[in-house]
């Protein structure tokens, strides 16, 4: 659907130069990308090709392999119940059965209006906090039923809007490094000790 | 009227040492401000003020086991590095998703300067050039948490060039992840920084210490590993050394869920500690759920063989237990009382390892899949004891001869740790087979009673 925006661009080119090689980018430039879109389509995919230097064909290679980049557009909100196992104990299949009635999807599915997609996800790393869900990929502890159809009318009325933003934004937060302040990419053809590595230390 | 929980599992109510989680109880333990009031980036100044040899001997010194999965002391690890060849790369694993395993996401949450200090104490002991911390892409309020913090010591002058005032200068860039289990494995985490799939590398090498990131010189350390580093530097290994006991010293961090009265993640000391206390005791989680029986638990996240009530008693340490034929992993307990659906429940894991195969090697592509096919018929009423001799003959594709179980008296204390052989490049694999071996072994009668009526199967269901 579209390349980086202008704001993207630069910040893509910013990311970039933090990597000794611009191929590292790669997944950050693809999240971006997702931020702008909602999913990954293949100009999106192609303008992150020509500005890492791989061929399209190698960005969607990386892209394909990771659970979190989508190729076609999901809801707004992404619903991932945990399945595994201290979750599993904690009763997350009756909760995915719940959630496939109330939003009248099936796993996999996105609801007519465009507002939720509901998948069964793998360890969310919450696992004393079981049954454990994630929208958009924010933790949400302990869920019930209850707890469910609550959080569902919440997003719908837009009254999670503050905590949670729509799919593809990761984190609200970048980092910014102070161009004074910053090192640089350790250069490959750099082949000297550092300069604070007395030389009779070399090899630590 | 309650409401969906977004706070931490984190529990301290016993009378522990915390060397990690200090600063977890207060509200603003991730603020810059909060840490330097309880002490922070002092021991990078002490760093700083000592030789980078003497910073590497003292880390040497306290034999910080590596938190990540295979307790590899840090220290040695970084002596692997071959010398005179630079740049020289760090990078840290906070890509945590092994079942039952949470305590870097709440590091990384709750104390994300601890992280970074700790980052720049390895970073100038053994010469590192730059520092890649790479995030898990599901935790976005880590993200979140880590790049404030580094906003914040960037302009404080803790983070990029003339350090403190100093010659030393190291960039830390943070990355992010974007959904792949395998990519905890430490060569598919460089490959995954690299902007390609996040496969694992073909071994030897078994450290990425000589040909990492770029081909350079690699060293991947585990959030909790980096974050006892700046205690460390403050206090000194000889005390580090104190706590827990000679093979694991210091304390460390667990997670225990699952079937019990109060599931928590804890600080603990380090090798003292069983699986009793941390089950049943009062300052743990204080018995199973509803006065229930134990049925089977795991202990060390959810590639680890299966223990059962016969080794309660065992203390968390790493050489003991992977001589009684498991692991510790990296710190996570799942527990089981005796009201679990024991194929099930092992289907919940044996799928996981599945879902998660990177596809490179075939044993686990296709082993994996078809186990947790398997094991699915098993569960829903449709297998035949052919199955259960199939499941252990894919098992024995993937790992070659006799499986080492937590229940077998034949294996004493000579078991080999898990796992005793492989064919494929890294631990998913057997990872996928583990489960159901501890449950076919421990529980045979759930399967016999799965398939026992069932002579044949209608040749529409199988799958």
């Amino acid at each position: 659907m579209s390349r980086f925006n202008d704001d993207n661009l630069r910040l893509a080119k910013e990311i970039i130069g933090r990597y000794p090689k611009a191929r590292s980018a790669t997944i950050p430039l693809l999240h971006l990308a997702q931020q702008q879109e909602g999913h990954l389509s293949d100009e999106a995919m192609a303008h992150v090709a020509e500005l890492v230097g791989a061929t399209p064909a190698e960005v969607l290679g990386t892209a394909s392999f990771y659970e979190m980049f989508k190729f076609e557009p999901v809801g707004r909100y992404l619903i991932n119940i945990c399945g595994t196992m201290s979750c599993a104990l904690g009763g997350s299949d009756e909760l995915l059965a719940h959630a496939e009635k109330v939003l009248g999807v099936k796993v996999g599915g996105t609801t007519a209006d465009g507002l939720f997609t509901l998948e069964r996800a793998e360890c969310q790393a919450a696992c004393t906090e079981a049954p454990n869900m994630q929208v958009n990929y924010r933790h949400c502890h302990r869920m019930t039923n209850e707890l469910f159809d609550r959080l569902v009318d919440d997003l719908r009325s837009g009254r999670r809007d503050g905590d949670i933003p729509a799919h593809g934004t990761l984190a609200r937060v970048r980092q910014q490094i102070p161009a004074e302040r910053a090192v640089g990419p350790a250069a490959l053809d750099d082949r000297g000790a550092p300069a604070w590595l007395p030389a009779k230390e070399v090899g630590g | 009227m309650s409401s969906y929980r977004w706070a931490a599992g984190y529990i301290d109510d016993g009378d522990r040492p915390k060397i990690v989680t200090s600063r977890f109880h207060l509200e603003d333990s991730y603020t810059l401000e909060r840490y330097l009031a309880t002490g922070g980036y002092q021991a990078l100044r002490h760093a700083l003020a000592r030789t980078p040899a003497e910073v590497h001997d003292e880390v040497r010194g306290a034999t910080v086991l590596g938190r990540g999965g295979a307790g590899f002391p840090a220290g040695t690890k970084w002596g692997l590095m071959p010398a005179d060849k630079y740049p020289r790369y760090l990078v840290v694993n906070g890509d945590e998703s092994e079942p039952g395993t949470y305590k870097d996401r709440l590091l990384m949450e709750l104390d994300p300067h601890q992280l970074i200090e700790g980052s720049l104490i390895a970073a100038y002991a053994v010469g590192l050039a730059q520092v890649f911390l790479y995030i898990r892409g599901e935790m976005p309020l880590a993200h979140e948490r880590v790049a404030t913090a580094l906003n914040e010591a960037y302009v404080a002058g803790y983070v990029g060039k003339n350090i403190l005032g100093t010659d030393f200068s190291v960039d830390i860039v943070l990355h992010w992840g974007a959904g792949a289990y395998v990519v905890g494995e430490e060569t598919a985490l460089i490959e995954s920084l690299e902007g390609k799939r996040g496969e694992p590398r073909l071994k030897p090498p078994y450290f990425p210490a000589a040909i990492g990131l770029y081909g350079q010189p690699t060293i991947v350390n585990n959030v909790e590993t980096l974050s006892n580093l700046p205690w460390i530097m403050a206090n000194g290994a000889a005390e580090y050394v104190r706590i827990g006991t000679e093979t694991s010293p210091g304390t460390r961090m667990v997670a225990v869920s699952g079937h019990v009265e109060r599931p928590g993640v804890f600080e603990i000391v380090n090798g003292t500690t069983t699986f009793r206390d941390l089950i049943y005791g009062d300052d743990f989680c204080r018995g199973i759920r509803n006065g229930n029986q134990l049925k089977a638990f795991v202990p060390g996240g959810g590639s680890a063989p299966w223990f059962t009530a016969e080794q309660l008693d065992l203390p968390f340490e790493g050489k003991l237990v992977g001589a009684a034929g498991s692991m510790l992993g990296s710190g996570a307990i799942m527990v089981m009382d005796h009201t679990t659906d024991i194929p099930a429940a092992a289907l919940t894991l044996t799928r996981f390892y599945a879902h998660e195969s990177c596809g490179q090697c075939t044993p686990c592509r296709e082993g994996g899949t078809w186990l947790e096919r398997v094991l699915q018929r098993v569960v829903d009423g449709r297998g035949t004891s052919a199955d259960l001799a199939q499941m252990k003959e894919i098992g024995t594709s993937i790992c070659p001869g006799e499986f080492p179980h937590a229940s077998s008296s034949r294996h004493g204390l000579d078991a080999t740790p898990f796992p005793y052989k492989m064919t494929t490049i890294c631990f998913v694999g057997p990872s996928a087979y583990a489960p159901v071996h501890s449950a076919l072994t421990l529980f045979p009668e759930e399967f016999a009673a799965r398939v026992r009526d069932r002579v044949q199967i209608p040749v529409t269901a199988v799958q």
